[in-house]
């Protein structure tokens, strides 16, 4: 294989991931908010009533997309032609690039090639993903202002202030990560967690920096714009927010874009607070418990054990979102800047002073 | 960085920072300079200097362009009417556009005779950068820093001044 073929696979893979997810989330969702409200969720999507068990799953990411796609592309009266097309392909792009710079697995050896396993080997990843994450503001703001609707200009009003208050606590919080680790490359900091605190506690992000994964998970919630944080969308104040004039897939985009939000935001804090791809005891030559011999394990399984140990990270970190959202009702405008202003941004400058503090003193951990 | 990929890209920031000028709608202006900045990030990305790059996108496209048009939506530039172009206007824009454009292509044809410097080893990383900034320049930098401080501060009283008056 050619190098380009390598690179668009890796790209192909990264995409693709993301993509599934989301989708998937889609259905969790929803199978999640009726456990948690004690009800059945989507169980009327069947193929004609055919077959005999329930395929929910299946037919729910069939119906879906069938359905917003063959509904009219409504334009409302005065909208900006252009900006009013353009705004849901903003919402959805910074969501889906993020996760090029996420690594999702060690780096493999095929045929004497060394093949890095995530989309794009950056050297500044991390930023890469705070830069793309600040991105992600244009889709709202252009969605409410080209819709010439009051409701949706709120709503957009809304979320950029919302997102922009957010970006700061979550630029801050990830500055004493980069403390930590002394490198702004995820891969580098996920190989950084591979070690065993006494031999037996993974050092993983969040043993050493718990203040920092809450204020990055809660600040990420809020840039994905979601209950508690989903002032800009606010269904009982504003209709649906900043996209209330929008309607098949213009509107599917939207909401892929949440969702896509959503993986992004778990795959982050994987990445850089619970050892990304890495296993506890596994390395390459295979399982090292503690006060036990090591289990030899083949490389190949070691990749694959890697890459299940990511999604599953990531998946929980997915879940515990949706947890959030159907356990947490939405915050006052008030409150969510208050915990935004006063409660997170001082948190993380407390959080990057003591950590430049314990780092000068004693040295990075990893 | 291959012409391939040189010369589209760069036609397109051109192609945006003309549309910065011609817009009539506000927010298409900033738009098209939101365009404008992530473009020349793109470039920055494609030259080898990442980090810049980056940086680029965070601070002027992700958050200096995000106030813009906070701003433009916030106080509705709508109502503004557009500014009537006259003859003068245009006829000394052409000359002052011509004179810099003649200015800067003189200038960088003398600056660099043979434009194939090879990158040392690390160019453009956070370390490289860091190093130059915190180590060679660090009065210089802290001195920018006391003035975006005071800057900020600044802006901070007169717009308190004109809260009170109000009141």
């Amino acid at each position: 294989m050619a190098d380009w073929h390598i690179a668009a696979l890796r790209a192909f893979i990264a995409i693709f991931a993301i993509l599934q997810m989301s989708v998937f989330l889609l259905w969790v969702e929803r199978k999640g908010s009726a456990l948690i409200q004690n009800r059945f969720g989507a169980n009327r999507a069947s193929i004609f009533g055919l077959l005999p068990i329930n395929l929910g799953f299946v037919n729910t990411l069939l119906a879906d997309p069938i359905k917003l796609f063959t509904k009219e592309d409504f334009r409302p009266d005065g909208a900006d032609r252009f900006l009013h097309t353009l705004a849901p392909f903003l919402a959805l792009f910074p969501a889906l690039v993020t996760f090029a710079a996420i690594p999702f697995g060690d780096t493999i050896e095929v045929a004497g090639r060394h093949i890095e396993m995530r989309a794009v080997g950056l050297d500044v990843g991390l930023l890469f993903v705070v830069a793309m994450v600040s991105m992600g503001v244009y889709g709202v703001v252009l969605a409410g202002w080209a819709s010439n609707n009051r409701w949706a200009l709120l709503g957009a009003i809304r979320g950029s202030a919302q997102m922009i208050s957010y970006e700061v606590a979550l630029g801050m919080a990830l500055v004493a990560m980069v403390l930590c680790y002394g490198t702004l490359d995820l891969q580098e900091m996920v190989r950084a967690q591979g070690r065993h605190i006494g031999g037996v506690v993974p050092a993983w992000g969040i043993v050493y920096q718990p203040l920092a994964f809450l204020i990055v998970f809660v600040s990420g919630m809020a840039e994905s714009k979601r209950v508690p944080f989903d002032l800009p969308e606010a269904e009982s104040e504003l209709i649906a927010g900043y996209f209330t004039e929008y309607s098949g897939g213009k509107q599917a985009a939207f909401m892929l874009a949440d969702f896509a939000e959503v993986v992004m935001v778990a795959g982050l804090s994987a990445t850089l607070f619970f050892g990304g791809w890495q296993v506890p005891f596994l390395s390459t030559d295979g399982w090292n418990f503690p006060g036990m011999a090591t289990v030899a394990v083949a490389p190949w399984v070691v990749t694959l054990l890697q890459l299940a140990a990511f999604t599953v990270k990531v998946l929980f970190l997915c879940w515990l979102q949706i947890l959030l959202r159907w356990t947490l009702p939405r915050f006052r405008y008030d409150q969510l800047m208050d915990l935004g202003w006063k409660g997170l941004i001082p948190l993380a400058l407390a959080n990057v002073l003591l950590t430049a503090l314990v780092v000068l003193l004693w040295g990075q951990p990893a | 960085m291959s012409p391939l990929l040189f010369y589209p890209l760069a036609a397109l920031t051109l192609a945006g920072a003309l549309g910065v000028v011609v817009a009539r709608n506000p927010v298409r202006g900033a738009m098209s300079l939101v365009a404008t900045l992530f473009l020349v990030a793109v470039l920055y990305a494609g030259l080898g200097a990442h980090l810049v790059a980056a940086l680029q996108i965070i601070v002027y496209a992700g958050a200096v362009m995000v106030l813009f048009l906070f701003v433009i939506m916030l106080l509705g530039a709508d109502g503004e009417p557009p500014v009537a172009v006259r003859k003068t206007h245009l006829v000394a824009t052409l000359v002052a556009g011509s004179v810099l454009a003649a200015g800067s292509v003189a200038l960088l044809a003398g600056a660099f005779p043979e434009a194939t410097v090879q990158a040392v080893e690390g160019f453009g990383g956070a370390k490289a950068l860091g190093r130059v900034l915190l180590k060679e320049h660090i009065v210089a930098f802290e001195l920018t820093s006391v003035f975006l401080l005071v800057a900020v501060v600044g802006a901070v009283v007169m717009a308190g001044q004109g809260g009170t008056e109000e009141r």
